[in-house]
């Protein structure tokens, strides 16, 4: 284990095991919900948050990209409601949008390139304030979906059905989108813009081609999580590659197994 | 099926003035219903009338005006109303992983089904099967259920609280002919060993012919309502389903 002789490799790993089974949860709801594509644009909308942040004088980037990131989320999914065209289109247009009013902002100047760490992000370089910071969102994260998953999983199978059960839709889906956008935004200097979702969505889509229940599904999109973000870390140190881009080929190496191992035994 | 409560009749449950606007289109307006406990009414009308539109303003889920009054004509009193509902689909890929438990337990507790299975929700859910003999389904996911064994999960669900209006918006789209039999046969049992008003929307005009205590048609508003045949003999019925389907119809 000669890699664990540097601190910063040190605090990597445990980045690491704090972010991935963090996403391995969230990411279970996203497949469900089918908001894969709402977590993708949230991802893009980081740089807009610092752009905007940059306008308004905020020195602290991480501030002002969730800031933003939290109103896009609840701005999207107001629109959602409201509008008749499909939910892809509207995101799609809101998050084209944003990224290409952040790139003309943080661009001016020929700046860009200070930014564009961002896209891959380098989890080598986090520090223990911002492992603080991960651990709450990871507690809570673990504390709303010991209180919400369930009507989260409810709303996802029938809206309808949820509301005559009498759960508040409205309530839980902004909460959801909220959570999902902070959470985003505090791993997205380590995980990259480029890469967030798939770290969201591999292994909760590899769970769901083995799982007969929502234990197991949570079980083995955590369990995936946490073993490509390890290995990947492991990875990338002795071949001297990019981590985020490293956990993201093995988490889809899993799925790829996996989705053949389900479709030739079940 | 066992008898949970003989309909008393007594329950009144009025829709009042139901109206529902998308922007300026008016999806419908004055919607005026009466239903009572142990009787099956049926909406019918052609695709995009409202029937699902109006489903949903019942449920409280879209804005809408009007309102839905609950009264015990035993005690006199308003009360509130609870409602039972059976969807058309639900929102599963071949792949969900979701077990019957899982379903149920999401919908009816707390007790969060990622982390564990609560043995009392798992007795509470299997009481709400035994009634539709879908005990041996627990385990099962959801998405490999026959449409037949999903309905009856699904109106387990909708009567485990008791009630006391079930509204199914055409639960028989997926299910073959013999289903579909068996199922308003199941109905039709419910109307006699549940104390609650049904609410059906249905295509399916043999079945309401044969089933259904009162009929609506709705047409962006209610256009005929009345008993079977007053409904099938309305000028209304004729303009809206063509003159051939009475005849069609065994309406005695």
């Amino acid at each position: 284990m000669t890699f664990l002789n540097y601190d910063f490799m040190k605090l990597a790993l445990l980045a690491i095991l704090i972010i991935s089974p963090l996403f391995g949860m969230l990411g279970t709801m996203i497949v469900s919900k089918k908001m894969a594509f709402f977590s993708d644009a949230l991802g893009h909308s980081a740089l807009t948050g610092i752009a905007v942040g940059l306008i308004f004088g905020v020195k602290n980037t991480t501030l002002s990209m969730m800031v933003f990131a939290v109103v896009f989320a609840l701005l999207l999914n107001a629109i959602a409601r409201r509008v008749a065209a499909s939910n892809d289109t509207i995101i799609s247009v809101f998050s084209s949008t944003s990224l290409a009013i952040g790139l003309v902002i943080l661009s001016r100047g020929g700046n860009f390139s200070k930014y564009s760490a961002m896209l891959v992000g380098d989890v080598l370089s986090i520090t223990k304030t911002e492992i603080i910071y991960l651990g709450v969102m990871f507690g809570l994260t673990l504390v709303f979906w010991i209180l919400c998953s369930n009507q989260l999983q409810a709303i996802s199978l029938n809206k309808t059905l949820a509301r005559s059960k009498n759960i508040p839709i409205r309530f839980y889906e902004d909460a959801f989108a909220v959570l999902v956008a902070l959470v985003v935004m505090v791993s997205i200097k380590w995980v990259g813009i480029l890469i967030i979702n798939a770290m969201l969505i591999l292994p909760a889509a590899a769970a769901c081609n083995l799982s007969a229940n929502l234990r197991e599904y949570h079980f083995f999109a955590i369990l995936y999580a946490l073993f490509s973000g390890v290995a990947g870390l492991i990875v990338s140190y002795y071949t001297d590659v990019a981590t985020g881009p490293t956990i993201v080929i093995i988490a889809a190496a899993i799925y790829l197994g996996t989705f053949l191992y389900g479709k030739r035994y079940q | 099926m066992k008898l949970i409560k003989s309909p008393c009749g007594l329950h009144c449950i009025k829709l009042i003035d139901f109206g529902v606007k998308f922007g300026d289109e008016v999806i419908f307006e004055h919607v005026n219903l009466h239903v009572h406990c142990g009787s099956l009414t049926m909406v019918i009308g052609e695709n995009g009338a409202g029937k699902s539109t109006l489903v949903k303003a019942v449920l409280d889920e879209i804005p809408h005006t009007g309102h839905l009054e609950f009264k015990d004509l035993e005690e006199g009193k308003l009360k509130r109303i609870r409602i039972g509902y059976v969807p058309q689909k639900l929102n599963v890929e071949k792949n969900s992983p979701v077990s019957v438990y899982d379903m149920m337990a999401c919908y009816c507790s707390k007790a969060p089904a990622f982390l564990y299975k609560s043995k009392a929700v798992k007795a509470k859910i299997l009481d709400a099967l035994s009634m539709f003999e879908a005990e041996e389904l627990l385990d099962l996911k959801v998405c490999n259920l026959s449409g037949g064994q999903l309905q009856r999960v699904l109106l387990a669900m909708a009567v485990m609280d008791k009630p006391n209006l079930l509204v199914l918006d055409e639960p028989m789209s997926g299910i073959d002919a013999k289903g579909t039999a068996q199922f308003y046969k199941l109905l039709d049992e419910m109307k006699h060993k549940f104390d609650m008003a049904i609410i059906l929307i249905s295509h399916d005009l043999d079945y309401v012919a044969k089933y259904a205590d009162n009929v609506v048609l709705l047409d962006r508003g209610v256009v005929e309502c009345g008993k079977v045949g007053q409904v099938f003999h309305s000028e209304g019925f004729k303009k809206i389903f063509g003159k051939g389907e009475i005849e069609s119809h065994d309406l005695s």
